[in-house]
């Protein structure tokens, strides 16, 4: 690399640093002043954010078929020979490195960008809260595991990325741990996200039997070489598994139901992962692995239909909500929808664009209504609120804003990238295009109605709250000012194809092929010009609509209601799709977990542990007779025979002198006859 | 045969008075008996040539350690003694070994007896004379370092003596 | 005649009435009395032996055991004393402090 390529080359710095600072905290935060952790943590990511940018820059400067850097940290698994399916012999090893090309760049840009704004937002806003440094701890923790799902050069490092955000997603949805509501939450966003995880470690083991390889450009160089048929069976199953991963991720149906109670979380959590990043980590990782999709029709067929009904389906369940939060959430389950539905039209570009432009209004409307919530004092139901528009004008205009582009209206973000998405659907199929606009249409009504119903129309904040009103400390207003500018301009970034083309090198040919052509019988242009006036209206409509139901007549909305009866209550309690999954699958599982418990009782405990102990009580007990009886027995057998051996030898001492003369004379006698007798003389001789 | 009438004699005595010294029930008498037994003794030196010994077993023998004997016999209670046992429970069994050391002791003697000279085989008594200078010659030359710790012997066991029968004030 | 044997006789016979007058015996002066005589036996065995070998040195023997016979008797006679200074009494029977 080139000196001029300082950034480029130092680009392992931008997951670290965030580590460094989260590794700090959570050992040492607790005895951290707040200011000291905000200089840590907010740093870091600034720091970040700094040699993110630069490494955009430098690659920018390369020429286009150069843009790919490519560097290894270390060498994590050399595992060594394998055999693939096909029956080539490769050399499996994975290791932790990083690649870097215009995908990379555009995700380390939105990632560390936004990331950054939303930390300077949680330095007011979690200014008064208790685990402050905890707080901080984890966000950096998930910025750390982010970019290094974002940057890894290989499937399985981004699968621990993959897995650490989900981690910070659980500790972040929990943060407040003594309420219920939110351990709960956090347990239900990690366990479907691991139903999902099990589709995406599936996929990566055919995968890596089928391509012989976790590296990126490795296998994508092996399906560019033309080794696959298109619609191959291998391929379509990995797609297809890996995209099961991507649904839980990305909250999609059907694993999309952790996302709405994710909002038990601090709201800068929301804004940061449930809508700018983490949940975008799906629609990257399907870009990412591009060329198996490409080569896969059926499952981009999948995708596609997956995400677009998902995206209708979060829409009317959005229309209905009452929390400011759960609206919100239901959009973003919406807008996710949409960006799989570019993915599955063969947009991904569009797709990555329209993920970008999300995290800015998205992230802006998440910040806007911390702002909001902090402002009456805490309060999330929109039925509790209204006529604020004059009391927060800073919040309430950056609302707007990111109301306008969510709504999809131009010149703001939103129309450019929603309108490639839903021109390209056009072109592919009329049913998913038709689909894509009704519910463009429903999310400008929705987010307007949001819009309405928190700053306009009567106040029916409680008097108490009113009094306290204010607007949010410059640390908050700040980015919110900042999202709302690039809402309104980061669309244009998208003017004129110049994001395709940036794009283009990461994108496999047949998907550029299929973007790019001009559909036959149809005008080129025409029916883009159409399609966009089509969109503007249905939006207008939908504005429209909210502006009547909620400014105009405001007493409607409840007749109506009332009106539809039984499709009402159906959709307002989000189709009992949460009880349905509870009777089906999460009381079986804690069925299963206490019929475990009961065996581990009986059998581990039981007869393991409480066996154990049983037999080494019973050996104890044997051990105490032994040694009583036998080891002491032997030692006093010893000691009585003594005792026994010297009673007759007792009566020998009997102290008086006379005896031991007896026995002297005893021993002279038999002294005399031993003597007697060696010298040869028996009784028989001695008679002579 | 005057030897002989002279050897019955003295050994005819001097048994008698030991039969006596060990079955007498007074003290005194037993110690009586026993000073006629060691002068039978000196009469057999005598009739052995052995007329130093003879002068010194009366003068010593009978003249320093019986007296001791008789002192000592009326230093202890004699009286308490005179009604009690006198023999032990045992004494049979003292009889019987002495016995049996005895015959042991007679089939040895038997045994070697032949092998001895009588008063006409064995070596004229003039041998033996001057005997105290004989005896005093033999004493002072080759059995000189005896003598000297027969000397300390007697010493010590005065001083023995002495010590142990002080009374303690 | 008279042969060394006789003599020898003689002085088995005194040694013996000796040893039963040791063994026998309870008062023990009279044991004492008895030990002299066992040592009176053994010099008449000494002398004879002399007079039967021609030489004076079975008398010199004999003039040893008479010193150490008064030596014995001196301080016996001694512990005596101080016994029955203790204990009040002679008779060996109870002179058994040393018995088990």
């Amino acid at each position: 690399m080139r000196p001029s390529e300082y950034f480029l080359a130092h680009i392992w710095l931008v997951p670290l640093l965030p580590l460094a600072a989260s590794a700090v905290m959570l050992l040492f935060g607790r005895k951290l002043s707040n200011a000291a952790v905000s200089v840590f943590c907010v740093g870091s990511v600034f720091l970040s954010m700094v040699y993110g940018f630069g490494a955009i820059i430098q690659l920018i400067a390369r020429p286009v078929g150069q843009r790919v850097v490519e560097f290894t940290l270390f060498n994590w698994i050399p595992a060594g020979a394998m055999h693939t399916t096909s029956g080539h012999l490769v050399n499996f090893n994975a290791q932790w490195g990083f690649l870097f090309d215009p995908l990379t760049a555009v995700m380390v840009g939105v990632v560390t960008g936004v990331g950054f704004l939303i930390h300077v937002y949680s330095i007011g806003y979690m200014g008064h809260e208790g685990g402050y440094y905890r707080f901080f701890g984890y966000l950096n923790l998930f910025m750390f595991s982010m970019l290094t799902l974002v940057l890894a050069n290989n499937i399985l490092l981004m699968f621990v990325g993959w897995e650490g955000v989900g981690l910070c997603s659980y500790l972040l949805i929990g943060f407040y741990f003594l309420k219920k509501s939110a351990t709960d939450a956090g347990n239900k966003a990690f366990i479907v996200n691991r139903i999902g995880d099990a589709g995406f470690l599936l996929g990566i083991f055919l995968l890596v039997g089928t391509l012989g390889t976790l590296n990126f450009s490795e296998f994508r160089g092996a399906i560019l070489a033309g080794h696959f048929a298109l619609g191959d069976a291998a391929l379509t199953t990995i797609a297809l598994l890996l995209f099961v991963g991507a649904t839980g991720k990305s909250a999609q149906i059907p694993l999309y139901v952790w996302l709405p109670d994710a909002m038990e979380g601090p709201t800068p959590v929301s804004a940061l992962i449930h809508a700018a990043t983490m949940v975008t980590a799906g629609v990257y990782m399907v870009v990412r692995t591009n060329a198996i999709f490409a080569m896969a029709p059926r499952a981009l067929e999948v995708v596609a239909v997956v995400g677009v009904v998902t995206a209708l389906y979060a829409a009317t369940m959005g229309v209905l909500q009452n929390d400011i939060k759960k609206v919100l959430a239901y959009s973003t389950i919406s807008q996710l929808g949409y960006m799989f539905l570019a993915c599955g039209v063969g947009a991904f570009s569009a797709g990555i664009f329209h993920l970008m432009t999300h995290a800015f209004f998205k992230g802006l409307l998440f910040l806007g209504a911390g702002s909001v919530i902090h402002a009456i004092g805490g309060e999330q139901d929109m039925q509790k609120m209204g006529a604020l528009s004059g009391k927060i004008r800073t919040t309430y205009l950056t609302m707007a804003a990111g109301t306008l582009a969510i709504a999809g209206i131009p010149p703001l973000a939103g129309f450019f990238s929603k309108d490639q998405i839903l021109a390209q659907a056009f072109r592919t199929n009329h049913t998913l295009w038709l689909i894509g606009w009704l519910t463009a249409g429903m999310t400008a009504f929705y987010m307007f109605r949001l819009l309405f119903l928190t700053f306009k129309g009567t106040s029916r904040v409680p008097p108490e709250i009113e009094h306290h009103i204010h607007e949010s400390p410059a640390s908050m207003t700040v980015p919110l000012v900042i999202l709302a500018l690039l809402s309104v301009v980061g669309g244009w970034i998208g003017i004129g194809g110049r994001f395709e083309n940036f794009l283009e090198p990461v994108i496999h040919p047949r998907a550029v092929e299929v973007y790019t052509a001009v559909p036959n019988g149809a005008a080129g242009e025409t029916p883009e010009a159409l399609l966009m006036i089509a969109s503007v209206a249905v939006a207008l409509a939908g504005i429209g609509l909210a502006w009547f139901l909620y400014i105009k007549r405001t007493e409607l909305p409840e007749k109506i209601a009332a009106g539809f009866g039984w499709m009402y209550r159906l959709v307002f309690n989000k189709y009992y799709v949460d009880q349905i999954y509870d009777a089906m699958f999460v009381n079986r599982a804690k069925d299963l977990g206490l019929t475990l418990g009961a065996f581990d009782r009986t059998f581990i405990d039981g007869l393991g542990v409480d066996g154990v102990g049983w037999v080494t009580r019973v050996t104890s007990v044997i051990s105490i007779y032994w040694d009583k009886w036998i080891i002491d027995g032997s030692v006093n057998l010893v000691a009585n025979v003594a005792r026994v051996l010297s009673i007759p030898v007792r009566w020998l001492q009997t102290g008086r002198v006379s005896s031991y003369a007896g026995f002297i004379v005893l021993g002279v006698l038999l002294f005399l006859g031993f003597y007697l007798h060696a010298a040869g003389y028996t009784l028989a001789s001695l008679r002579h | 045969m005057l030897d002989r009438i002279v050897f019955d004699f003295f050994a005819g005595i001097a048994i008698v008075s030991a039969i006596l010294v060990v079955t007498r029930r007074n003290a005194v008498h037993s110690a009586i008996f026993l000073i006629t037994a060691l002068l039978a003794t000196a009469g057999i030196f005598l009739q052995l040539h052995a007329e130093f010994l003879f002068i010194v077993q009366i003068i010593l023998y009978v003249g320093g350690i019986m007296v001791l004997f008789i002192f000592v016999i009326m230093l202890v209670n004699l009286d308490v003694a005179l009604h009690q046992l006198q023999f032990r429970r045992q004494w049979w069994l003292g009889l019987l070994l002495a016995l049996a050391l005895g015959a042991e002791a007679t089939a040895a003697i038997s045994i070697g007896r032949s092998g001895l000279p009588d008063s006409s085989t064995a070596p004229p008594a003039s041998v033996l004379d001057p005997n105290t200078e004989l005896v005093g010659r033999v004493l002072f030359t080759g059995y000189l370092l005896p003598l000297e710790i027969a000397s300390v012997l007697l010493l010590v066991a005065m001083v023995g003596a002495v010590v142990m029968a002080k009374r303690r004030t | 005649m008279i042969g060394t044997g006789h003599y020898l006789f003689l002085s088995l016979a005194l040694f013996l009435i000796g040893v039963i007058g040791v063994v026998t015996r309870r008062n023990v002066i009279i044991i004492l009395m008895s030990i002299e005589l066992i040592l009176n036996a053994v010099n008449i065995n000494l002398v004879a032996f002399a007079r039967l070998a021609g030489s004076v040195e079975g008398q010199v023997f004999a003039i040893f055991i008479i010193t150490d016979a008064a030596a014995e008797a001196a301080v016996g006679l001694g512990i005596i004393i101080a016994f029955f200074r203790n204990r009040e009494t002679v008779l060996a029977d109870e002179m058994d402090l040393l018995k088990w």
